[in-house]
C-alpha cells in the first residue's frame, strides 16, 4: 500500500518537474521523491524475541549434540602414543647423550628407547616428533628466513635479506639456507624397531614423503636453478648453517628431496604457533588389509641424539598416531560441540519458559499510541 | 629613543597602519584636499582582490599537511607510523601507513579541489569589469584593481564589487533601490540614500569635479552599522561636514535595482569588505556522543598503554632467565645486544603499542564523518519537511550535530514567526476607546466612507472624527514601509483606487506592513514617498502630502519608532507608534484608561498591540530637534548612545491617540508539535519580546500551557508586591510540595492527577534573578539555584519581554545547570541569532523576518512542524545509529587486538603479530568497515511513523542512553568474551595435535588466520544481529563483505606474490579451509562468541523490555497475526475451491 502511494507521488513530483520548467530555480530544489532518499526503502524487519530465537536453540543443540559425539568418538578411536626421551632423568636411556651434547662431537651419540604397545595401530601410522618450551614463534625467529632464497632465487642466494641476521653469513660466505630457523633444523634421527617376541628386530620402513604441504614442496620451495641437478654446484659459495652438520645439499640422496625441498627441512620451516608443538616425521603405511600397521608387541626407538634442548628446559618426544578425517587425537572439538549443543538446548528450554510466562504478558499489555 | 623609532617603524610595517588608526580617510577620486586642512596620516588600504581560497599552488601540500596532522587522530597515526620506521616493529610501517596515507590523500585530494573552484570563483569575481570614472571620464577596469577612493558607476542589477559610499544616482531624489539577498538572504528593496550635497553630481563629469574627503571608521563586520562624515570642499572654504550611516553605505554582495545607474565611492575593499569580514566561520559545536566518543578514547588509550606496560615489564621478567632471553636457536646479533637495557626496553614498550595501536583505530573518524556528512542528506531530501510554498526544504549547515538533534531535553523557541505565522493582519484599532474593526471580508476593497468599518461603539463627534483621522494618518506616516511599484507610474494610483494590487507594500517588519494595508482598508491609502514627501489618499480621495522630515528609527531597547512631518499646511507633527509600555509613561493626555483597559483586553485574546501618540512640535521646538539630531548623527564616536540620547529627549510629553491590535495567527500544527515534544520528555521554554498577556494567550492557543495547568507567576507585578526574595521561595515551596505529594502518589499507586506547572517570567525578573546580589548577609546569592529548582519542576516556561541578549542568558543558564541538559533553540529573527549561537543546537525558520536566523543556525527548517520531525525521526535514527556506530567499533576493535594481546603470553612476549601485515592493514579499512558504515545510514529500529505517532519514544534515548558507561562496558566486556573465544577456541585446537586428514602440521600463520576468519564473520554477524531494517543495500554489504574476505583471503594466499619478501600466508588459507575440523570449530566458535549477546538481548527484551522493544514486539506480532490470517485465508478458499469442484 505504502510503495503505491509513493510511485505515485513521485510521478506527481515528475509532472511537476515538466510543467515548471523554465519556472524558477526553487522548483529544482524539491527533492526527488525516491524510496532510498525518503528512508523508505522496503526493507526485512527481524527482532530478536524468545520465540523467534527458540527454534533456533533447539535446532542448534540438535545438531551440535550429535556432531559432538561423533567427534568425541571419533577422536577416542584415534590411537596415540608418546614417549619422551629427553633424557633429564638418571634412569632414561638417553640421559647421557644429553648431558655429555656439544656442538663440535663428531661421533654421533646414540640411544635406544624401549615401548610396548598395548593396541595394535591398524590404518596408517603418523610419526611425529614433539618439542615443549620452544619457541618457533618468538617474532625474532619468525621472520628469521629469507622467502626468496628459499624459493630458489639466485641474487637472495647470494645475498640473503637482513632479516637473517645473525644467521646470515658465515666466514664471509652466504648462508644457504639463512636465518635462525633454518640454522635450529631439528636433526635427532628417529628410527623404529619392532620386537618380535621371540627377540628379533624388524625395522618398520618408513615414508619420508608426503610430511610436508604439497604447495610447499612443489611451489614456495625451490633448489635454486633447478635445471642444474648438481646442487654442490649450486651451492658451491655458500655457507651451511652454523650448527648444521652437513650442507644443505647432502639432506638426502634423493634428488627430488634433497637441498631446498628436503621435506624434513620444509616441515621444520614452518613455524609452529604455540611453544609446545609437534611435526611430522614419517609415515609408516598400511602394507595390507590382513595385518596391522603396528602390530600389539614390544618395539625399540632408536635415537640419534643430535639436538640439544635441555639448555632451555626443553623436552623432545616421539608420537605414534593414527588419523581420522578430523585429523589426531584431540577431544576438545567433540567436548566443546556436546557442550554448546546442550547449553543451547537448556537455553532453549529456559527461554520457553520465559516467553510462556511473559511473553503472554507482555502482548497483553498496551501500549499507549 | 632610537629604540622606540625603531619599534614604531616595526609595528607600522608588521602590523599595517590601519590596526593603529581608528578612522581612515579616503580621498574621493584621489584628489588631495586643498592645504591647510586637517594633516591626515597617509593610509595603505588593500586592493580590491577577494581571497576565498585557503591554499595557493606553492603552499597547498605544506599547509594542508599541517592542518591535517593538527587534528589530533591524524597526529596519533603519525607518530604510531613515524614510530614503526624508526623502531624495529612487529608490523610494518605499511599497516598504519597505508590507511593514514589513503585518509590524508583523500582529504587532501576534496580539500585541493574545494580550495580549486574557490580559485575559479575568486578569478570570476576579481575579473569581473568594473567601470570606473577617471578623468570624467568611465573607464573598465577589472574588479581586483580597484582602489580605495575610486569612484564606481554600478548600472542595474549589478552586484557592488566593494563597499561604497553612495554619492549619486539616477534618481533624482538621490535614492536607490537594493536587494541584499546574498547578504543576509532579506530580498525585499531597501532604498538607499546619496548625500544630499553630493548627489546633484549625476554625470560622470560632474562626479569627477566633486572635491570631497570621507572620514569613517575601520572596516567592522557588523552589516548594519556604520559611522562617517563626508568632507565637501566646494570653495575654497571651510569644508560642509555631512553625517554617512548605513543608509549611505552600499555592500559589496548587494544588488542595484530599479536605478539605473549609480555613482559612488569606495571606501572598503577586498578583504576589508563587511562581506568578506563576515565570513568568519562560527564557533565549532560539539555533540554530546562526541564527548562520550573522546571519554572512550581516553580509556582506550589508557588500556593500550597499560598492555604495553604490562607486555614490557612481563617481557622483562620472563626473559630474566639467558636461556629464554636468548636460547641457541634463536640468537640475537651483535648490536642489539649492545643496546642499552633500558633503551631495549623503551623500544620494546613502543614496539607493543605499535602492535595494540588497531584498537585506536584510524578508520574510526572515518567513518563517523563519512556517517555525518552523508547522514545529513537524509534530512535535505526528507520531502516531508519540503515546503511547498516557498519552494524550499531545510538546510543543513553543519553536520556535526546530527544525533544531537536526538537528544534535546530543552526547547526554547521564540514565538512570532516561529510559532506564529507572521502574518499578520490588522484586527482591529481603538481611538480614545472607540473601537474599529476594518472588514475582513473586503479584502482590499476599499468602500467609501464609513462603512469600511464596524463602529463598535457609539458614534464619535466632531471632536472625535477629528482625532479620528489624525490617528489613520498617524499611522499612514509613522512607518518605514516602501511601495514595490509596477513599471509604469501613472498606473499606481489607478490600481491602488481599483483594488487591483498592482503595487504592495514591503517591510522588514510585517507589523507595519499589516497596519497600513489595514488603513487602507479603512479608508487612509499610503501611496508612496516622492521627493521626501509622502503622499497620502484619504477617504475623500483626496491626496495629502506630509514632507517626511526626520525618521526615528525602530529598536528593540526603545521599543518604539517616530517620524516627524510636516503637513502641507505647514505644521510639525510627531508620530511615535510602539509597544505600550514605552509609550504609556511617555504620554500626557489622552484618554489613557480606555486605551489601556482595550490594550489589555486585546493582549489577553493573543493579539499583537501597538499604541499610537502625537504631539504637535512649533518651528522652534522643530529645529532644537533637528539640531539635537544632527549632532547625535555627526558623532562618530558613540554614536548609537547619543542618538539613543537624543531620542529619549524627543520621544515625550506625547497625546495618547489609540491603540492598534495585529493578529498573528499560530503556525499550522503548532500545538499538535508542542504536544509531541512535550511528550517526548523535552521541555518547550517559549522566549518572546511581546507582553506577558499576548504570549500567554499564544502558550494556551499552542498547548504549552493547558487549562489545568498551574500557572506561576514571577513578574514584574508580583515583585513589587512582594521581594524577590519571598516570591521565589514561595513558588519554590509550592512546587516542592507538589513534588513531594507526587512521589508519595507513586507509592501509593495515585498518580493519575498530577497538577504540571507553567512558569511565566518577564525580562525584568530574570535580570533581577540573574543578578548577583550584593548583600552577602541573605542567602540571595542562590536565586539562581532556587529560579532553576523551579523551572526543572514546571512543564512549560514562558518568558516575555526578552531581550535578545536575555534569550541567550537564559539558554546559557540551563545549559550551565547541574544536569548539562541539551538545549535547542529555534528562532526566525535577528533576534534569535544569538541565542541559537549559544545553544546546543541551533535551529533557524526560513520565515518572512529574512534569513539571519537560517545563516547562523545549525540547521534551517521552513516551518515549526518540522520540528517534529527533525527531533522524533531524524535525531532518533541519527542518534540509535551513532551510537551503535561508536560501540561497535570500539568492540571490533577488542575483538582485534586482545587475541593478540593473548598470543604474546605464548610467544615469549615477543611482540609476534597473530594476524598477517594484510590483515592487519585491511580489517578496519575494508572487511569490516562498510556495514557498519551502511548501517549507520539506513537502521531504523522502528519505522518512522510510529516513532512520530509515538513521542514518548523519544524517551528511550534521552540522556544519551546508549552510551553511557554500562553499555560501554558492557560492549567491552562482550569484545574481551569474544576475543578469548576466538584465541582459546584456536589455542585448543592447535593444541599439540593435527588435525588434518593427512596427519599435516599448521603453523602459526595458520593459527591467526584461523582466529582472524572467526574474527572477521562473527563481528560482521553480530552487527547482521543488530539490523533491525534490511535492505538489499544491507544484505549486499553484509554477505558481499564477507565473501570480499573469503575471495581476498584466497588471492592473496594463491599467488607467490612477486613484489613481496616473504610468503608466510602462501596457501594457508585454503589449507586450512581443507580442513573440516577448522570448518567446525569456526561454525562452533562463531555461534559461541555470538550467543551470550543473543541471549542478553532476548532475557532483556523478555524480561524488562524498554518501550521502543515493546513497539516492536507489538509491530513483529502483527505482521505475523496478519501471515496468520492470510495462511488461514487462503487455506479456507482452498477448501471451499475443492468442494465447489
Amino acid at each position: 500500500m505504502m510503495a503505491s502511494s509513493y510511485s505515485a507521488k513521485e510521478e506527481d513530483g515528475h509532472h511537476s518537474g515538466s510543467a515548471g520548467l523554465g519556472g524558477t530555480a526553487i522548483r529544482t530544489r524539491k527533492p526527488d521523491n525516491t524510496a532510498f532518499k525518503q528512508q523508505r526503502l522496503p526493507a526485512w524487519q527481524p527482532i530478536l524475541t524468545a520465540g523467534t530465537v527458540l527454534p533456533a536453540f533447539f535446532i542448534i543443540g540438535l545438531i551440535f549434540i550429535p556432531i559432538g559425539i561423533g567427534l568425541f568418538v571419533t577422536s577416542n578411536n584415534i590411537k596415540e602414543f608418546e614417549i619422551d626421551y629427553t633424557g633429564t632423568d638418571m634412569s632414561s636411556p638417553c640421559f647421557n647423550c644429553s648431558q655429555s651434547f656439544s656442538w663440535n662431537s663428531t661421533t654421533p651419540c646414540r640411544c635406544v628407547l624401549f615401548f610396548s604397545l598395548d593396541q595394535p595401530f591398524e590404518s596408517n601410522v603418523f610419526m611425529y616428533y614433539g618439542l615443549s618450551n620452544f619457541y618457533q614463534n618468538h617474532r625474532r625467529y619468525v621472520k628469521s628466513r629469507d622467502d626468496s632464497q628459499l624459493n630458489g632465487d639466485e641474487r637472495s642466494l647470494k645475498e640473503p635479506s637482513k632479516e637473517c641476521e645473525p644467521y646470515r653469513t658465515n666466514e664471509n660466505k652466504p648462508i644457504a639456507p639463512c636465518g635462525a630457523i633454518a640454522n635450529s633444523m631439528f636433526n635427532d634421527t628417529l628410527d623404529l624397531f619392532y620386537i618380535d617376541p621371540n627377540g628379533t628386530q624388524t625395522q618398520i620402513p618408513f615414508i619420508k614423503k608426503g610430511i610436508a604441504w604439497w604447495t610447499d614442496k612443489h611451489v614456495k620451495f625451490r633448489n635454486p636453478s633447478s635445471s642444474n641437478p648438481n646442487l654442490t654446484a649450486v651451492f658451491i659459495d655458500t655457507a651451511k648453517p652454523v650448527n648444521w652438520r652437513k650442507p644443505v645439499y647432502e639432506l638426502d640422496t634423493d634428488p627430488e628431496n634433497n637441498g631446498f625441498i628436503n621435506e624434513d627441512f620444509i616441515v621444520w620451516m614452518r613455524t609452529a604457533a604455540l611453544p609446545t608443538f609437534r611435526k611430522l616425521y614419517r609415515i609408516i603405511q598400511k602394507k595390507n588389509n590382513m595385518t596391522p600397521t603396528l602390530p600389539r608387541g614390544n618395539y625399540s626407538l632408536e635415537v640419534t641424539y643430535n639436538y640439544p634442548v635441555r639448555s632451555f628446559e626443553g623436552r623432545k618426544r616421539m608420537i605414534l598416531s593414527t588419523i581420522s578425517w578430523m585429523g589426531g587425537k584431540n577431544p576438545f572439538l567433540g567436548i566443546a560441540y556436546i557442550t554448546v549443543g546442550s547449553i543451547c538446548f537448556f537455553l532453549g528450554v529456559v527461554l520457553l519458559f520465559i516467553h510462556h510466562k511473559y511473553g503472554n504478558r507482555n502482548n497483553s499489555s498496551d501500549i499507549p499510541n | 629613543m632610537d629604540f622606540s623609532t625603531i619599534r614604531n617603524l616595526i609595528t607600522r610595517y608588521c602590523t599595517g597602519e590601519e590596526s593603529w588608526v581608528d578612522s581612515r580617510t579616503v580621498y574621493i577620486g584621489h584628489k588631495v584636499p586643498p592645504p591647510g586642512t586637517e594633516a591626515y596620516i597617509p593610509q595603505r588600504f588593500p586592493d580590491n582582490r577577494v581571497v576565498s581560497s585557503k591554499y595557493t599552488f606553492w603552499n597547498f601540500i605544506p599547509k594542508n599537511l599541517f592542518e591535517q596532522f593538527r587534528r589530533i587522530a591524524n597526529f596519533y597515526f603519525l607518530i604510531i607510523f613515524l614510530v614503526q620506521l624508526i623502531i624495529d616493529t612487529p608490523t610494518s610501517p605499511m599497516t598504519s601507513g597505508l590507511p593514514l596515507f589513503f585518509v590524508i590523500t583523500v582529504t587532501a585530494i576534496k580539500q585541493g579541489y574545494e580550495d580549486w573552484i574557490r580559485h575559479k570563483a575568486d578569478n570570476a569575481v576579481n575579473q569581473c569589469p568594473v567601470h570606473v570614472i577617471q578623468h570624467g571620464k568611465v573607464v573598465r577596469k577589472q574588479s581586483q584593481k580597484l582602489q580605495v577612493g575610486d569612484i564606481v558607476q554600478v548600472k542595474e542589477d549589478e552586484t557592488f564589487p566593494c563597499d561604497l559610499i553612495l554619492l549619486s544616482t539616477s534618481r533624482e531624489d538621490g535614492t536607490c533601490f537594493v536587494t541584499t539577498a546574498s547578504l543576509d538572504g532579506e530580498s525585499s528593496h531597501k532604498t538607499y540614500y546619496a548625500v544630499q550635497d553630493t548627489k546633484a553630481f549625476n554625470t560622470a563629469e560632474e562626479v569627477d569635479t566633486l572635491h570631497a574627503t570621507i572620514e569613517c571608521e575601520q572596516p567592522q563586520p557588523d552589516l548594519y552599522k556604520f559611522v562617517g562624515r563626508i568632507n565637501i570642499y566646494l570653495d575654497r572654504d571651510e569644508p560642509i561636514a555631512r553625517p554617512l550611516g548605513s543608509e549611505n553605505l552600499l555592500l559589496r554582495g548587494a544588488t542595484l535595482k530599479n536605478t539605473e545607474y549609480i555613482h559612488a565611492v569606495a571606501i572598503y575593499t577586498g578583504m576589508e569588505t563587511k562581506m568578506a569580514l563576515n565570513y568568519q566561520s562560527k564557533s565549532q559545536k560539539r555533540s554530546a556522543v562526541e564527548k562520550s566518543m573522546n571519554a572512550y578514547l581516553i580509556v582506550y588509550l589508557g588500556i593500550l598503554i597499560s598492555k604495553a606496560l604490562i607486555n614490557t615489564v612481563l617481557k622483562y621478567v620472563w626473559q630474566a632467565n639467558p636461556n629464554r632471553d636468548e636460547p641457541w636457536y634463536n640468537q640475537k646479533t651483535e648490536t642489539e645486544r649492545q643496546r642499552h637495557v633500558l633503551i631495549r626496553a623503551f623500544t620494546d614498550f613502543l614496539a607493543f603499542m605499535v602492535l595494540f595501536n588497531y584498537i585506536i583505530p584510524v578508520s574510526m573518524y572515518v567513518t563517523v564523518e563519512m556517517q555525518k556528512f552523508l547522514g545529513s542528506y537524509f534530512i535535505l531530501w526528507d520531502d516531508d519537511m519540503f515546503d511547498e510554498e516557498l519552494g524550499e526544504g531545510p538546510l543543513v549547515n553543519t553536520s556535526d550535530l546530527n544525533e544531537e538533534l536526538g537528544q534535546v531535553e530543552y526547547v526554547f523557541t521564540d514565538k512570532t514567526g516561529t510559532l506564529t505565522e507572521n502574518n499578520m493582519e490588522l484586527r482591529e484599532c481603538c481611538v480614545d476607546g472607540n473601537v474599529y474593526v476594518p472588514h475582513a471580508i473586503c479584502n482590499g476593497q476599499i468602500l467609501p466612507g464609513a462603512a469600511g468599518m464596524d463602529m463598535i461603539d457609539s458614534s464619535p463627534g466632531v471632536d472625535g472624527k477629528e482625532r479620528e483621522e489624525l490617528f489613520f494618518r498617524a499611522l499612514c506616516l509613522c512607518h518605514t514601509v516602501q511601495v514595490k511599484e509596477e513599471e509604469t507610474v501613472d498606473g499606481i494610483k489607478r490600481g491602488i483606487h481599483q483594488g487591483k494590487s498592482t503595487s504592495f507594500y514591503i517591510s522588514s517588519s510585517p507589523d507595519e506592513v499589516a497596519l497600513v494595508e489595514g488603513m487602507k482598508r479603512l479608508g487612509f491609502t499610503y501611496l508612496r514617498l516622492k521627493d521626501s514627501h509622502m503622499e497620502i489618499l484619504n477617504r475623500e480621495d483626496e491626496m495629502e502630502r506630509f514632507e517626511l522630515l526626520e525618521v526615528l528609527n525602530f529598536d528593540s531597547v526603545r521599543r518604539r519608532m517616530s517620524v516627524i512631518v510636516k503637513s502641507s499646511s505647514g505644521e510639525y507633527y510627531l508620530f511615535c507608534k510602539g509597544a505600550d509600555s514605552s509609550i504609556f509613561p511617555r504620554v500626557v493626555s489622552g484618554k489613557v484608561e480606555q486605551v489601556r483597559a482595550r490594550v489589555e483586553h486585546n493582549a489577553v485574546e493573543g493579539l499583537r498591540t501597538l499604541c499610537v501618540a502625537y504631539k504637535k512640535l512649533t518651528h522652534e521646538e522643530y529645529d532644537q530637534t533637528c539640531r539635537l539630531l544632527n549632532s547625535a548623527k555627526l558623532a562618530l564616536q558613540d554614536r548609537d548612545k547619543k542618538l539613543a540620547e537624543a531620542y529619549d529627549v524627543i520621544e515625550k510629553d506625547f497625546i495618547l491617540l489609540g491603540a492598534t491590535a495585529v493578529e498573528d495567527r499560530l503556525q499550522d500544527k503548532a500545538a499538535d508539535t508542542i504536544e509531541s515534544l512535550h511528550k517526548a520528555g523535552m521541555k518547550v521554554w517559549v522566549l518572546t519580546g511581546d507582553k506577558m498577556e499576548t504570549a500567554a494567550a499564544t502558550c494556551y492557543a499552542s498547548k504549552l500551557f493547558h487549562r489545568n495547568t498551574q500557572i506561576l507567576e514571577l513578574t514584574t507585578k508580583r515583585t513589587e508586591e512582594q521581594s524577590l526574595h519571598d516570591v521565589l521561595f514561595d513558588l519554590s515551596r509550592t512546587v516542592l510540595r507538589q513534588h513531594g505529594s507526587m512521589t508519595r502518589d507513586i507509592f501509593s499507586g495515585l498518580s493519575g492527577d498530577y497538577q504540571d506547572y507553567g512558569l511565566i517570567i518577564d525580562g525584568a525578573t530574570l535580570s533581577a534573578v540573574l543578578k548577583p546580589t550584593q548583600d552577602v548577609t541573605s542567602n540571595g546569592g542562590n536565586y539562581k539555584e532556587i529560579f532553576l529548582e523551579i523551572c526543572r519542576n514546571c512543564s512549560a516556561v514562558l518568558c516575555c519581554r526578552m531581550a535578545p541578549l536575555q534569550k541567550a542568558q537564559i539558554v546559557k543558564l540551563i545549559k550551565a545547570s547541574k544536569e548539562h541538559p541539551i538545549t535547542l533553540a529555534i528562532g526566525d529573527g535577528a533576534n534569535d541569532v544569538s541565542m541559537i549561537l549559544e545553544a546546543h543546537v541551533g535551529i533557524g525558520i526560513m520565515g518572512k523576518e529574512g534569513r539571519q536566523a537560517a545563516r547562523n543556525s545549525d540547521y534551517a527548517i521552513t516551518k515549526f512542524k518540522h520540528l517534529k520531525k527533525m527531533l522524533l525521526v531524524h535525531g532518533h535514527y541519527y542518534y540509535i545509529r551513532i551510537a551503535e556506530l561508536v560501540q561497535y567499533f570500539f568492540y571490533k576493535n577488542v575483538c582485534f587486538i586482545f587475541p593478540q594481546f593473548l598470543y604474546q603470553f605464548f610467544c615469549g612476549f615477543s611482540q609476534q603479530p597473530l594476524y598477517d601485515t594484510a590483515y592487519l592493514t585491511l580489517y578496519n579499512i575494508s572487511f569490516t568497515s562498510l556495514p557498519i558504515l551502511l548501517y549507520s545510514l539506513m537502521e531504523q529500529h522502528i519505522n518512522m511513523d510510529i516513532l512520530k505517532r509515538d513521542p514518548s519514544l523519544y524517551r528511550d534515548i534521552a540522556k544519551n542512553s546508549l552510551l553511557r558507561w554500562p553499555t560501554f562496558i558492557y560492549w567491552t566486556l562482550l569484545g574481551v568474551f569474544d576475543a578469548m573465544v576466538f584465541f582459546f577456541g584456536a589455542f585448543f585446537l592447535f593444541d599439540n595435535t593435527t588435525f588434518t586428514s593427512n596427519g599435516q602440521m599448521f603453523g602459526n600463520w595458520t593459527f591467526g588466520t584461523l582466529v582472524f576468519t572467526v574474527l572477521v564473520f562473527t563481528v560482521t554477524l553480530k552487527l547482521a544481529l543488530d539490523t533491525h531494517y534490511w535492505t538489499w543495500i544491507n544484505h549486499f554489504v553484509i554477505w558481499g563483505s564477507l565473501l570480499f574476505y573469503v575471495i581476498f583471503s584466497l588471492l592473496w594466499g594463491g599467488i607467490i606474490w612477486p613484489f613481496l619478501n616473504y610468503q608466510r600466508m602462501y596457501y594457508v588459507f585454503m589449507q586450512m579451509l581443507s580442513s573440516g575440523p577448522a570448518w567446525l570449530s569456526i561454525i562452533l566458535l562463531i555461534i559461541v562468541s555470538l550467543l551470550p549477546d543473543v541471549v542478553k538481548k532476548v532475557l532483556c527484551r523478555a524480561l524488562c523490555p524498554t518501550t521502543t522493544e515493546r513497539i516492536q514486539r507489538m509491530r513483529a506480532d502483527r505482521i505475523f497475526e496478519r501471515v496468520e490470517t492470510n495462511i488461514r485465508d487462503s487455506l479456507l478458499d482452498g477448501i471451499q475451491n475443492t468442494t465447489e469442484a
